[in-house]
């Protein structure tokens, strides 16, 4: 199975980004309760002109769209940054 | 009732009500904690909290309540305003706290 690091970051492709950075930080919450259905912790920095005009939670909301099933299961926790390209 | 209209009763029947994993005595999960923590910053302390832990329907039910994959949510005034990292956005512009008082 392609690890799930590469998935997410394959699938942000689709939002055209000029930047995306993820990071499985599953290292530092293992064995908390509510991780206890597996799936990993992982956080996100995108960077997409798509972004621009969007509040945050509708930002968010593309960012889950996009990652799709990734979100059920395999991604336990997920933190995001979507910026614009002028708000880096 | 179905899961959705429990779910619309709290939220509209509460001024602010947080779904989280654990309690906000005993978070279970640091993200939970984090938005338990920011309410209390803004000087809230009576918020109506839901333990998804202890309820695997409102567990699956708040995720497609407002097409949000994550725990913990925030409602204010029966409107979704976002997880962790959304309260921390706006608490640190001070538009969480504006919010929180309308």
């Amino acid at each position: 199975m392609i690890d799930t690091v590469q998935a997410m970051r394959e699938r942000l492709q689709a939002l055209q980004p000029e930047n995306v950075e993820v990071f499985d930080e599953s290292a530092q919450h293992a064995g908390h309760a509510g991780a206890a259905g597996g799936g990993g912790h992982y956080r996100l920095v995108v960077v997409a002109r798509q972004f621009s005009g969007l509040n945050a939670v509708a930002r968010h909301r593309l960012v889950y769209q996009t990652l799709g099933d990734l979100m059920h299961g395999r991604v336990h926790a997920l933190a995001i940054t979507a910026l614009t390209p002028e708000e880096l | 009732m179905s899961i959705q209209d429990t779910i619309r009763d709290q939220v509209s029947q509460h001024k602010v009500v947080l779904y989280m994993k654990g309690t906000p005595q005993f978070p279970q999960c640091g993200f939970s904690a984090n938005a338990a923590n920011i309410l209390r910053a803004c000087g809230v302390t009576d918020f109506f909290s839901v333990n998804v832990l202890a309820d695997p329907e409102i567990r699956q039910g708040i995720k497609e309540f407002s097409n949000w994959p994550t725990i913990p949510q925030l409602y204010v005034n029966g409107q979704f305003i976002g997880g962790s990292d959304i309260l921390t956005e706006l608490y640190q512009k001070g538009e969480l706290q504006k919010l929180l008082v309308a």
